[in-house]
């Protein structure tokens, strides 16, 4: 260090040069909450919603794959046996109860959902006055879908059937294969989309 | 002895043995793959699954194998046969089957109650080709909810291995399902307005390798990968049939068979498989109390165990013969020898007598014929006395009293007055006691009564011990033909009530908490009949006790 740097005034110029860059700069980073709503991204996860389908039942059909995958172990479902008069399903859920104070909003769920029933919205401004109000049950969640499903911010993502493509081959074209398919494999000829190509081909 | 070549293993099958190759081949480990073949069942080679290449070791050391893939299910492995199931023919020929198998099936796994514990999910990830090629609509048929009480039938997931056809022909005999249609439109079916409810019927969604065959008691209401199993032994009747008791969140939601040949085989009857529903029953005794006068105290167990633990010894005091003990049929050995070593450490004049052996009809054996004729040979019985461990309780009696004294005794003894304190164990959720029954308590000064439901005794009742049913228990049962079994703690009681032997244990003030293997030890130490239930191989399928303890009723 030098005798100039050792007066320390370059670096208290440094220092007050950042200070009146701030002083002058009119760009307000600071959101007014809760006057002004804050901008959240689209991948923001809040509370839950329980889709409906397209005749205004509850799009879940009680598999528990999201109870199963959820960390937080904070859902639980007590299935029923779908009426006759609903051809399409097996079963439905009589209860379906989420702890929003247990959830760690992880989007668990919604990844293991077969039908795309359950999803989280942008809610994120969730109060309750007591632990049973933020138990949301499948009314509640439910609800969160009518007040949710106009909003842009949260479309309702696919409009898949009873069970995802694996339950639909009459309505899907073919699915391609999981694996690679060597070529002398009759359906590496099949021009389908989702074919992957044995590595030599791509290659080449 | 004969020598069968298992993918290049040796493979050593005992003169006496008649294997398959699927048998063979399991003996070294290798899992050869089947839907249709069951080793109570009869082989009709008819799910393709098990191909395997089969060939023959001739003298000179050469090999011949046959030009087609053959099944392995209806091979049989004799000396020279050579097995080879992990050729690149075999793995092709089973991608093809199960590709066969799932053109038709729905794929629903996340709806379906079989998902977690399937041979289609099993087989088609360990073996499958992992995408289907299918273009069409798939061929969907109606769910059959009528075909019996107990089961219901999800047509569309069957793979038509028609295992529950020949378990309704072969093992019940009442041969009420059938295979209706050909081809793609076959379906499982039954004759129209005879349902399958042989009391057989629920072993048919066991033995179903897929989802198609549910029971409806289970529906809908577990995923499997839930729950927990602990291995148990069914207390319905002296049979003993060796089962799976699965649980989650201290709650039990079925029981299924364990293959044992030595106490049932494969099976196990609607009644034992459905009659663990007491154990969630709101009837339960749920408190210890202690009553005077008609008048009911509530009270926890730390006071109720020092009343009547001061009540006995006070008894034992008032003279010779003045306690009596009932110990029930439903007790396991370990919880009557307990209770019997306690009284008579009070007074070695004690009155001991088993508690009433409930005897319903006769032994209902089966396959029977279409008039209910039983046919020969019989594979399986249900039998008449309803009690699990009549004869480990009456060895344990033996030893200490000398001979058995039936209940009707002790019953005629008590009205005489003749006892001061007695000590009654029940555990039979169908009732054990008549009121007639109880009345000849009504003299008794103190009468403790430890049991699982209310009976009429209660009324006379002094202190009333909340104990467990079998699902709460550890110990061993023995069954009608001497074998004994372990059966394990698999869920906890509800709060107020204890584990037969854990009650026993603090009542006799032994140290620390009950260890049934230590006291197995003991019991094996002093009584001879009883030796063999300290030997290790009493965890795996159970061990025979002897002509001693097998007496009959």
């Amino acid at each position: 260090m030098g005798f100039w740097e050792s007066t320390f005034v370059p670096a208290i110029m440094k220092g007050l040069k950042t200070t009146l860059k701030h002083v002058t700069d009119r760009k307000t980073v600071t959101q007014q909450y809760p006057e002004v709503k804050p901008d959240l991204p689209l991948h923001y996860r809040g509370v839950h919603r329980l889709n409906r389908d397209e005749k205004d039942r509850v799009k879940c059909v009680a598999c528990m794959m999201c109870a199963t995958a959820c960390p937080a172990n904070c859902i639980s479902i007590e299935a029923q046996a779908a009426p006759p008069e609903w051809p399409d399903r097996d079963k439905f859920p009589k209860s379906f109860v989420l702890d929003e104070l247990r959830c760690i909003y992880c989007g668990m769920c919604e990844e293991a959902c077969p039908v795309d029933a359950i999803e989280l919205t942008h809610i994120y401004d969730l109060t309750g006055e007591t632990r049973e109000s933020l138990m949301y049950d499948r009314e509640k969640l439910l609800g969160v879908y009518d007040q949710t499903k106009d909003n842009p911010r949260d479309p309702v993502r696919t409009k898949r059937g009873i069970l995802g493509p694996a339950a639909e081959f009459h309505s899907l074209p073919t699915l391609g294969p999981a694996t690679v398919v060597p070529d002398s494999d009759r359906s590496a000829k099949n021009p389908t989309a989702g074919v992957i190509k044995s590595k030599q081909e791509s290659h080449s | 002895m004969a020598t069968v070549l298992v993918n290049g293993q040796e493979v050593e099958i005992g003169a006496s043995e008649r294997l398959n190759c699927i048998q063979a081949a399991a003996k070294v480990g290798v899992e050869i793959p089947a839907y249709c073949w069951h080793p109570e069942l009869s082989v009709v080679a008819s799910c393709r699954m098990c191909l395997v290449e089969v060939g023959d070791k001739k003298p000179d050391g050469t090999v011949a194998m046959q030009p087609k893939l053959v099944p392995g299910c209806q091979t049989p492995a004799k000396d020279g046969t050579v097995i080879i199931s992990d050729s690149p023919k075999v793995k092709e020929a089973r991608k093809a089957t199960l590709e066969y198998l799932l053109l038709n099936h729905p794929l629903d796994c996340p709806t379906c109650d079989q998902a977690g514990e399937c041979y289609l999910q099993d087989y088609s990830f360990n073996y499958g080709r992992g995408y289907s090629r299918l273009n069409e609509p798939k061929n969907i048929k109606p769910d059959k909810t009528n075909i019996g009480d107990q089961i219901t039938l999800f047509t569309d997931r069957c793979i038509m291995c028609t295992r529950c056809v020949r378990f309704t022909r072969e093992i019940s005999g009442s041969a009420e399902l059938q295979v209706v249609s050909r081809g793609s439109h076959e379906e499982i079916d039954i004759f129209p307005g005879f349902p399958v409810n042989n009391p057989l019927a629920g072993n048919v969604v066991d033995i179903c390798p897929v989802g198609a065959l549910c029971s409806k008691d289970f529906l809908y209401q577990q995923r499997v990968w839930w729950l927990k199993s602990a291995s148990s032994v069914c207390p319905g009747c002296s049979t003993g049939c060796s089962i799976t008791v699965d649980q989650n969140e201290e709650r039990v939601y079925r029981l299924h068979p364990r293959p044992n040949e030595k106490a049932q085989g494969h099976f196990m009857c609607d009644a034992g498989r459905f009659g663990w529903k007491y154990t969630h029953s709101d009837q339960r005794l749920m408190s210890p109390e202690t009553r005077t006068n008609g008048h009911v105290t509530p009270t926890d167990f730390d006071t109720v165990l020092n009343s009547v633990r001061a009540a006995l010894i006070k008894a034992a005091q008032g003279g010779k013969g003045k306690i009596a003990a009932v110990l029930s049929p439903w007790m396991t050995v370990e919880e009557a020898y307990l209770l019997s070593s306690f009284l008579k450490g009070l007074s070695t004049d004690v009155t001991l007598a088993i508690g009433p052996v409930r005897i319903e009809g006769h032994d209902d054996q089966f396959p029977k014929d279409v008039k209910g004729h039983v046919v020969a040979p019989v594979k399986f019985t249900i039998r008449a006395e309803k009690c699990p461990n009549r004869a480990g309780v009456e060895a344990v009696l033996t030893h200490f009293a000398g001979d058995v004294m039936p209940f009707e005794e002790l019953l005629r003894l008590a009205s005489a007055s003749q006892f001061k304190a007695v000590y009654l164990v029940g555990g039979d959720p169908e009732g054990w006691m008549t009121d007639i029954q109880a009345e000849a308590f009504s003299k008794v000064e103190t009468v403790i009564v430890q049991d699982i439901l209310p009976s009429p005794v209660l009324k006379h009742a002094t202190h009333v011990l909340p104990s467990g049913t079998f699902v709460e228990r550890e110990g061993v049962f023995v069954n009608h033909n001497g074998l004994a079994q372990l059966i394990h703690r698999s869920v906890r009681g509800p709060d107020g009530t204890r584990p037969d032997g854990r009650l026993l244990w603090d009542l006799a003030q032994r140290l620390g908490l009950i260890q049934t293997e230590a006291l197995r030890r003991e019991i094996a130490g002093a009584i001879p009949a009883l030796a063999a239930i300290a030997s290790p191989e009493l965890k795996g399928q159970g061990v025979f006790l002897g002509e001693a303890v097998a007496a009959p009723v």
